[in-house]
């Protein structure tokens, strides 16, 4: 437990904003960027943006959350952290179970908070907006846990992260489809739906990226 | 404490190729061995299967006592100050005297400065000050003196034999003539 900590307090002051790899606020911009060229793109009307808003922003916060994939696990790997790791009795589980945590609090908590200019950008509606920000709770950690395991598996191939994309995308599917499609229908469903399988995501991300960096030691 | 470091018969394979068979070693307290051989001969690979980071193609290898590795990568965050990444190998290895190890490579005067513009040299010092955070009876260090000056060669060569005095054992991979009473594995008598 002393270890887990250590281990977060380090992901995060590498992670978070400010931090040292210093690339925390791109999946910010690009989401605003998104929402502001998306009206440009297919004209002011104020209906059809609300309309089609929140699930532009449902794929936005998606493409968002690969930017950071890049140097996730690749650049520990290089250096040999976590076989140091392993020679201080640490298992790949735990370093990617604190790794899972500062990557979500990396980005989640910022594209949460862009989302209300972004909405307001969209002409989004006070209740829209509202499921829209439930929804992204629900789904981001399960794109977090997604971005997790694609970078471990990714780490050891030279170029490997614009892979990311093609292998992230397929698998987060069911987090945009229970995800957005929430935001038209009026109960809380989809949002929940999106929820369980954010926790199902992040229940297996630690252990399948942990055995991916097991396997590429070999 | 009592180091123990003992192989049976390794084999090991890269790919397709069988680098070295039939290796049988058994080192104690005190014990230094300085491992070499041409390039390619599987030095590195050695080492890592000794830490228990690599499964050997055949054979066992047994430890008693923790493991401290000095490899060719630094596992420092290159992004931070050095005091900083320093500070948290420290933490995990429940270290007090973090200071005293850095003042005694000398790299306590680059605390502040960010790992990346650090030299190779200095990287390799810091990664030698890591070693001492903790009492670890089995070095396994490969080419720790790459990289090194005349200084701090000698500064290292020292730290080995204080190491094997207190009981440790010590297994190093080198390719340079180093001034140490260990004995000598030549990793192409094993070759396959």
């Amino acid at each position: 437990m002393r270890a887990f900590a250590i281990l977060l307090r380090r992901d995060l002051a590498i992670l978070l904003p400010g931090g040292a790899r210093g690339s925390a606020f791109l999946p910010l911009i690009f989401f605003l960027l998104v929402a502001v060229l998306f009206p440009f793109a297919v004209g002011p009307e104020p209906i059809l943006l609300a309309r089609t808003g929140g699930g532009v922003l449902w794929v936005a916060a998606l493409l968002a959350s690969i930017l950071p994939l890049d140097r996730l696990v690749a650049a520990d790997r290089e250096a040999g952290v976590f076989d140091q790791l392993r020679l201080r009795g640490i298992s790949e589980e735990v370093a990617m179970t604190a790794r899972l945590i500062a990557h979500w609090l990396s980005f989640g908590p910022l594209i949460l908070i862009a989302t209300l200019p972004a909405a307001a950008l969209l002409s989004l509606t006070g209740q829209t907006f509202w499921r829209l920000l439930a929804s992204l709770l629900a789904g981001t950690p399960g794109l977090a846990a997604i971005g997790l395991m694609t970078a471990a598996l990714l780490a050891s191939l030279r170029g490997g992260t614009a892979l990311a994309g093609l292998m992230l995308a397929p698998l987060a599917v069911p987090l945009v489809i229970f995800g957005a499609g929430h935001l038209a229908r009026d109960d809380i469903s989809g949002a929940l739906f999106a929820g369980a399988f954010s926790l199902v995501l992040c229940a297996i991300a630690p252990f399948a990226a942990a055995a991916a960096i097991r396997a590429a030691r070999d | 404490m009592q180091a123990r470091l003992s192989a049976r018969d390794l084999a090991c394979r890269r790919g397709e190729r069988l680098l070295f068979r039939k290796l049988t070693l058994d080192l104690g307290p005190g014990d230094m061995l300085h491992v070499r051989g041409p390039n390619g001969v599987g030095k590195t690979s050695l080492m890592r299967i000794l830490a228990g980071l690599a499964r050997p193609f055949a054979g066992e290898v047994e430890r008693h006592g923790e493991v401290g590795l000095v490899d060719g990568r630094h596992a420092l965050d290159l992004d931070r100050e050095l005091g900083d990444t320093m500070n948290f190998w420290a933490r995990l290895d429940g270290a007090a005297h973090l200071d005293q190890s850095m003042e005694r490579l000398a790299v306590d005067a680059l605390a502040d400065i960010p790992t990346g513009y650090l030299s190779t040299g200095q990287k390799q010092r810091a990664v030698i000050a890591r070693l001492l955070l903790r009492r670890r009876a089995i070095w396994l260090l490969d080419e720790p003196f790459a990289g090194l000056d005349t200084a701090s060669q000698a500064l290292l060569a020292d730290l080995i034999t204080e190491h094997c005095g207190n009981g440790g054992l010590c297994l190093y991979v080198s390719h340079q003539p180093v001034d140490l009473p260990a004995s000598v594995l030549d990793l192409a008598d094993y070759a396959a």
